[in-house]
């Protein structure tokens, strides 16, 4: 049984397709990552994936239990970890944490003792009852993590979880969810950070225009893209991109004092680049050969299809 | 199982918004400070008989308490960003609206019992066993239906608290002229007596006379069953507004 099944889901808003008969199963276990630029579609899945809007087609299942027919068992599962530190301000860290035990039926003395746990946890026992309304965005966001990981659920979304936040916050939150996700939570994490998903995540989807464009590991999807394995030189002057044109290098990128050379066979790149200098008399202060980024991958897919 | 979770989801509900909104300054100035302002304003220098207008009053200190939380909850959530997370919770519309209102109902009920304790010693009640049975029936139906009333001002609303304040108040403020408070129901005729019969509130004064003066205008029985029937009506419009505009504003 899947953590997470989502087939053939489809949205409408009026006459734009928001969501485009999309389907994928989240083993359990799994650290998932949902990519895409603005407008890819990826806030009205995760809105699905969590009961907020329902699919005019298709289906979500969660641990089995399917959204549609029976919500609110199928969110008893669930925790949210949204972009805001969407927590109320009126009432304090621990209230806040209490109050959100409570939803998922924690007894009152259950409640208490993993509020308190948590909030030693967060770094916020020192502050844990006060009114979180001066609270910082990071400390507010440690608050928000509290609340939807109080009933240790089965399945985390996190969306943006880090964005804007100070390091040591950023640290926090993803050693917490690190944790939960090596103790057996399925983890749905959906960023503009490549990096952070790609040194997170089992396996990443990536959605452009409504569409799934890519399904797969970080790794797998990095060596499907060949023809964006680059060669980075530091010459020591400077020198024109045309000199190097060539039917072996596709494309060349000046990044400050460094030359990156895109191309499909970096041997012939590199025999290439060696001709040039020689010609030139220049001399190469550093050569480097890359593979494709998860970046370079998120880049060329959702281009393929804008 | 779903009905236990539901129950918790309404408990929790009810309990968050007491605890978050009781305290709000819009609940404080339309619940409490505009009611007391009308009786003094409607008391004050004239020689009115305080047994006949007291049921009325009685019923306009409800009206306004209990419709006071609801129209703050929704766009208060949506302004705060709380209201999308609400829905990822195990919480479903109707839970929603049924936690809502029956937060509501309990500020009325605590608000309505001072006043009507206050009453006992200034009123001339007339208090008999149908009054005494219909009492506790009428409070409870009383501020469910106008919490409920309440929620469903506020389930179009999107993340400005300040615009569906100004449609409560747009809704209550008629109401409250003709529902026979200041006007008793007795004395109404024609077209004004056809028109105070579309408002649930006038079936709450009505009974109010009955249970505390023994002068119901209307069968006691007929006030119970339309508030009930009122009650009925705005909880289901508040789901179905809210259903499809929960996601207005986010």
């Amino acid at each position: 049984m899947s953590a997470i099944e989502a087939k053939n889901l489809t949205k409408r808003f009026g006459t734009f397709v928001a969501v485009d008969d999309i389907s994928f199963d989240i083993p359990k276990g799994q650290f998932f990552g949902l990519l895409g630029p603005n407008g890819a579609g990826k806030t009205t899945i995760i809105r699905m994936l969590t009961g907020v809007l329902r699919p005019e087609e298709g289906k979500v299942s969660i641990m089995g239990v399917d959204m549609d027919r029976d919500p609110l068992r199928a969110k008893s599962s669930l925790g949210v970890i949204p972009e805001v530190g969407n927590v109320y301000p009126d009432l304090s860290a621990r209230e806040n944490l209490e109050m959100f035990g409570r939803f998922y039926g924690l007894s009152r003395r259950a409640r208490a003792e993993r509020a308190s746990a948590l909030l030693e946890e967060l770094g916020l026992e020192g502050r844990a009852d006060e009114r979180i309304k001066r609270f910082s965005k990071g400390m507010k966001q440690r608050v928000s993590i509290g609340c939807a990981i109080i009933h240790e659920p089965k399945v985390l979304f996190l969306d943006e979880p880090t964005e804007g936040l100070d390091v040591q916050s950023r640290r926090m939150i993803v050693d917490r969810v690190n944790k939960m996700n090596r103790a057996g939570s399925t983890i749905v994490l959906t960023t503009h950070n490549i990096e952070e998903a790609n040194q997170l995540c089992d396996r990443v989807c990536i959605i452009n225009c409504g569409k799934v464009v890519a399904l797969d590991t970080p790794e797998r999807l990095r060596s499907t893209f060949e023809g964006a394995r680059s060669v980075e030189v530091t010459f020591d002057w400077p020198v024109e991109c045309s000199a190097f044109s060539d039917k072996c290098i596709t494309k060349v990128e000046e990044r400050g004092n460094k030359m990156r050379f895109y191309t499909s066979d970096p041997d012939e790149a590199i025999r290439k680049i060696i001709a040039v200098r020689d010609e030139k008399g220049l001399t190469i202060l550093e050569l480097n050969t890359l593979a494709p980024s998860l970046e370079d991958v998120f880049v060329k897919l959702t281009e393929v299809t804008r | 199982m779903n009905f236990e979770i539901m129950v918790r989801g309404v408990t929790s509900i009810a309990l968050k918004d007491i605890k978050v909104y009781y305290k709000k300054a819009p609940v404080f100035i339309f619940g409490l400070i505009l009611p007391t302002f009308l009786f003094f304003a409607f008391f004050m220098g004239r020689q009115l008989d305080l047994g006949t207008y007291y049921p009325g009053f009685l019923a306009m200190a409800l009206f306004f308490t209990a419709s006071s939380v609801g129209p703050l909850i929704t766009p208060w959530e949506k302004q705060a960003g709380t209201f999308e997370r609400l829905l990822t919770l195990p919480v479903s519309i109707p839970v929603l609206v049924l936690g809502d209102t029956l937060a509501g109902a309990g500020f009325g009920m605590i608000i309505t019992a001072i006043v009507f304790v206050a009453g006992l010693f200034i009123a001339p009640f007339e208090i008999g066993l149908i009054g005494l049975l219909a009492l506790p029936m009428l409070f409870a139906l009383g501020n469910l239906c106008f919490s409920a009333l309440g929620v469903l001002i506020s389930s179009p609303a999107g993340p400005v608290p300040s615009n569906v304040m100004m449609l409560s108040s747009l809704i209550r403020f008629p109401l409250i002229f003709i529902s026979g408070i200041f006007v008793p129901l007795v004395d109404m005729t024609g077209a004004f007596r056809m028109v105070t019969l579309a408002s649930p509130l006038t079936y709450l004064v009505d009974g109010f006379n009955h249970a505390l003066m023994d002068q119901g205008v209307l069968p006691l029985a007929l006030d119970i069953s339309v508030l009930l029937v009122f009650t009925i009506i705005f909880l289901l419009g508040a789901n179905h507004i809210l259903k499809n505009k929960a996601l207005k504003g986010l």
